[in-house]
């Protein structure tokens, strides 16, 4: 029940703008996987609960979108367009920097849990390449440099157990 | 721009005033049909004609404002919705009046959770001023307006993909009809707009249709924010004056300045990963919806990715089939296994394996693609294909022939996976 217990507020507001519940599933199924730190068989079935659906309905929806994470992750998800676009500016061999850097293949995550490094589709950017999402937070015009310094940022707010709410939770509290 | 003090200091919702106090709703699509106003995120279909579609009949209807943008390439919605959210959604709000809606979901990526936030707050800022909620303006008419978010899927830009993503379910296309004019979000009469559509919306109330159709060209009127990216000096989100030539947005100066680097101009995507790619001849096609027919393509939602003579034709059709075949719903057996196959196909020619025959089925694959698939995904998959094949023949030959090994591949390729 962790879902409920840590975003009551938000979960009431979001079930609020919409006349039928169904279509409060994803943003809890985003809620949830803040609140489980991936979208778990738990996590899921507890989505179902609330929202009366089929568990199998919200796990199939897990598999569908790109965003929902079915295994765990690191603290920071590291992604890295490198659709034609972006790679047209240097995105295919930013990645290569970016993975022999944290030593981890993309999918990986780094052993002290804290990067998972991905690839991903396009993310609306492509002038600002290389570039990635972190958390969803966009880091634009990247070079071996600027991530280096990314990397060193994240891991001082890891170390120093800075609890800024994540931008899923940032744009939930809009509902409450 | 994104705060409502600086956007009403500017004029902003006076339109939306305008319209609730001098117009009735017909009155409202007439003046849209009037400016010529056509979809700005690829279609083109004419916005005033779309509204028209809606049952008169009062009722429950919805406007739903497409910002999914995903196409490859494609990264104006996302500055709007950043810098000028207000304009956004006070079109929506006239699109509303216009169709008798209450209700409005503006449909946006996942990923766009982070610059959301400007535009919750812009919903927020409106609502405190009572611009959203009831009896707007001291007017009958009230309307609610909400962000919504997705997970991830290319697929949710269609609108039949979205609406269903919106009612909680798997984001697959529906077989049309039904129409979401008659049929939409929860079975009821919908409007899917795009972000930089209802953008355009405000200024035309404003100025009057006739004052749009001064901008660009009889069968494309208005500005254009059009996307610049790729082997360009200056990539960036450029509103143009639609009847502007390829060749001023690359070489311009106030636009892309030339290629990166001093090299030489090899070919342009005019749609990002969707439509068919073309050569340095097409520079001097006006941007217009029919611009470039006589080249083959379409300028869609003016996603515009340059590519110089470096570029392998063959590694850039991989890149953009990966894109499609990661993409696919997997509704419809045409795409789902026609994108598979071309992946697989085009990464053993491009890796050096391919054979003649290869080649050819890889042609035969897209082929049959083509006019078989539920929605226009599966119909843009073949375009990297068929128009590389058409103008790059010679790449793909020099790849088949000779047992070519691995061709001077200095980036990583995609590979196909089950």
């Amino acid at each position: 029940m962790l879902l409920q217990e840590k975003y009551p507020e938000e979960i009431k507001g979001i079930l609020a703008r919409f006349p039928h519940k169904k279509s409060a599933v994803l943003p809890l199924m985003h809620l949830a996987q803040e609140a489980y730190g991936f979208t778990s068989r738990e996590a899921m079935q507890e989505v179902a609960q609330i929202l009366d659906l089929d568990p199998t309905h919200v796990l199939s929806l897990a598999g569908f979108y790109t965003l929902y994470y079915e295994e765990p992750v690191g603290k920071f998800v590291l992604e890295v367009c490198n659709d034609l676009a972006c790679a047209l500016r240097g995105a295919d061999e930013f990645v290569q920097m970016a993975s022999r850097k944290l030593d981890i293949p993309v999918d990986g995550t780094t052993n002290d849990g804290l990067f998972t490094l991905k690839t991903v589709m396009c993310l609306a950017a492509c002038d600002r390449a290389p570039m990635l999402q972190c958390n969803l937070k966009f880091e634009e015009h990247l070079d071996e440099a600027k991530f280096d310094a990314l990397i060193s940022r994240l891991r001082a707010e890891a170390a120093a157990e800075k609890a800024e709410p994540s931008i899923v939770e940032q744009i939930s509290a809009f509902a409450k | 721009m994104h705060k409502l003090e600086v956007y009403r200091a500017n004029g902003g919702y006076e339109a939306l005033q305008k319209v609730l106090n001098e117009y009735q709703p017909g009155e409202v699509i007439d003046i849209v049909k009037a400016s010529g106003l056509r979809g700005r995120g690829g279609a083109g279909f004419p916005t005033g004609l779309k509204w028209s579609f809606i049952p008169k009949a009062p009722g429950e209807k919805y406007i739903v404002v497409n910002s999914d943008e995903s196409e490859m390439g494609t990264f104006k919605d996302r500055e709007l919705l950043e810098k000028n959210p207000h304009q956004v959604i006070e079109g929506a709000m006239i699109a509303a009046y216009a169709i008798g809606a209450k209700q409005i979901y503006n449909y946006m990526r996942g990923e766009f959770m982070g610059i959301g936030q400007h535009f919750e707050e812009a919903l927020k800022a409106c609502y405190d001023a009572g611009i959203l909620g009831d009896n707007i303006f001291g007017t009958d008419f009230s309307c609610r307006m909400y962000g919504y978010y997705g997970a991830g899927a290319y697929i949710c830009g269609e609108e039949t993909a979205l609406l269903s993503s919106l009612q909680g379910d798997l984001g697959q296309p529906w077989s049309k009809p039904p129409f979401p004019a008659i049929e939409g979000l929860y079975k009821k009469p919908t409007v899917v707009n795009n972000t930089e559509t209802l953008a355009n919306v405000p200024p035309i109330i404003t100025n009057g249709a006739d004052w749009y159709k001064s901008i660009g060209t009889a069968q494309s009127p208005g500005p254009k924010i059009v996307c610049l990216s790729g082997h360009v000096n200056n990539p960036g989100n450029y509103e143009v004056e639609m009847g502007m030539t390829f060749h001023e947005l690359v070489y311009g100066e106030n636009y892309g300045g030339g290629i990166r680097g001093g090299k030489k101009f090899k070919a342009l995507l005019p749609s990002g990963g969707s439509g068919p790619v073309v050569k340095e001849d097409a520079l001097k096609a006006p941007i217009t919806y029919e611009g470039l027919t006589p080249y083959g393509s379409t300028v869609g939602s003016a996603s515009v990715v340059v590519m110089d003579e470096t570029t392998d034709m063959v590694w850039a059709a991989l890149k953009m089939v990966h894109f499609f075949k990661h993409e696919s719903c997997g509704k419809c057996t045409p795409c789902r296994e026609g994108t598979f196959w071309m992946e697989r196909l085009l990464h053993r020619i491009y890796e050096g394996h391919g054979t003649e025959q290869d080649l050819e089925v890889l042609q035969s694959v897209a082929t049959q693609i083509k006019g078989k698939t539920l929605c226009a995904l599966g119909e843009f998959a073949v375009n990297p294909v068929l128009s590389t094949i058409r103008h790059f023949f010679d790449e793909y030959k020099a790849k088949v022939q000779g047992g070519q090994k691995k061709v001077a591949a200095k980036t990583a390729v995609p590979t196909p996976t089950d």
